[in-house]
């Protein structure tokens, strides 16, 4: 019963027209939903929320950083396991995937490098140190682009899907040593802000936009990625009958 | 809003510059971002349209 189940849902998500039938369903209401819940979350940062104590405004600029670096964190896991489902299974969807996800991960690793290095100035009156939360957020920004090099750079979009694959799953333990870094190691940035919710060291009036702005950019990285799996899937599937009765 | 007046908005206290920095890079980034995600299968799109027109005239 559960097996027939699973096999279903893996039949379906892995099957390209079943994916391209889902998103034609999805992206029309999605994507204004994700820039709506995005700038709600941004704006209320932005203006309403109130100033930190000790850092001021320029605090406010955690409403981008954050979310930008969690999503690139959490972008990374999904891309390696969608590479060790490719590796396992050669499953078609999973590069897709993989080439789908790479794009909008690497920006908002940039993203949190560029926010945080302006964020570091007037905070600890350096926009960049070469420590351990900093330097191993740049490594997952080149591990980024190493992937999307890769893919670009082999022909056969099978092999060029595998070996991505394979630097996708390995690059998962450079994920683990950005989260922990700021507790393995001495370092500039401050530790993890969602975590000390519990201590209430972040009040609900900054915890809501922060949490609305990170769920909006989550949907905007799904956005992103439905865009870029259609691209990729319409020409991987070219030759096939369903991506000819569409035009 | 948090702000007494327009012009204190966009001061920001001392750190204007740095928030409203932060943010406009990340909204071009993300914004340019997403629209090449979009052009991307209009693209695909369109030069599958061409190949089917030029396979039909080739028969």
């Amino acid at each position: 019963m559960i097996w027939s189940t699973l096999t279903r849902w893996y039949h379906q998500l892995g099957s390209p027209r079943y994916f391209y039938r889902f998103s034609d369903v999805v992206l029309p209401w999605l994507w204004p939903l994700a820039l709506l819940v995005t700038a709600t979350g941004l704006i209320w940062g932005l203006a309403f929320a109130p100033e930190d104590y000790q850092q001021g405004n320029s605090y406010r600029i955690i409403f981008i950083h954050v979310p930008a670096a969690s999503g690139a964190l959490l972008g990374y896991v999904a891309m390696g396991v969608a590479g060790l489902v490719n590796l396992v299974w050669r499953m078609k969807m999973a590069e897709v995937m993989i080439k789908a996800i790479a794009p909008f991960g690497a920006l908002l690793a940039a993203i949190a490098l560029i926010t945080g290095a302006i964020w570091g100035k007037p905070t600890w009156g350096t926009y960049w140190e070469w420590d351990a939360r900093l330097t191993s957020m740049l490594i997952l920004f080149f591990l980024y682009l190493g992937v999307m090099a890769l893919i670009n750079a082999i022909p056969d979009p099978r092999q060029a899907g595998r070996a991505a694959g394979l630097l996708s799953l390995v690059g998962v333990i450079n994920v683990v040593i950005v989260k922990y870094s700021v507790e393995w190691w001495h370092s500039l940035h401050q530790g993890s802000t969602l975590k000390l919710v519990g201590k209430s060291s972040m009040p609900p009036e900054m915890l809501t936009p922060l949490l609305i702005s990170m769920l909006g950019i989550y949907l905007l990285f799904a956005v992103s990625v439905l865009w870029r799996a259609r691209a990729e899937l319409l020409w991987r599937e070219r030759k096939s009958a369903w991506v000819k009765e569409l035009h | 809003m948090y702000f007494e007046s327009f012009s204190a908005f966009l001061q920001m206290g001392t750190h204007g510059v740095y928030v409203w920095s932060a943010y406009g890079i990340s909204a071009l980034l993300i914004v340019g971002n997403l629209w090449l995600a979009y052009r991307g299968e209009q693209k695909v799109r369109e030069e599958l349209r061409r190949l089917a027109r030029r396979e039909q005239s080739g028969q």
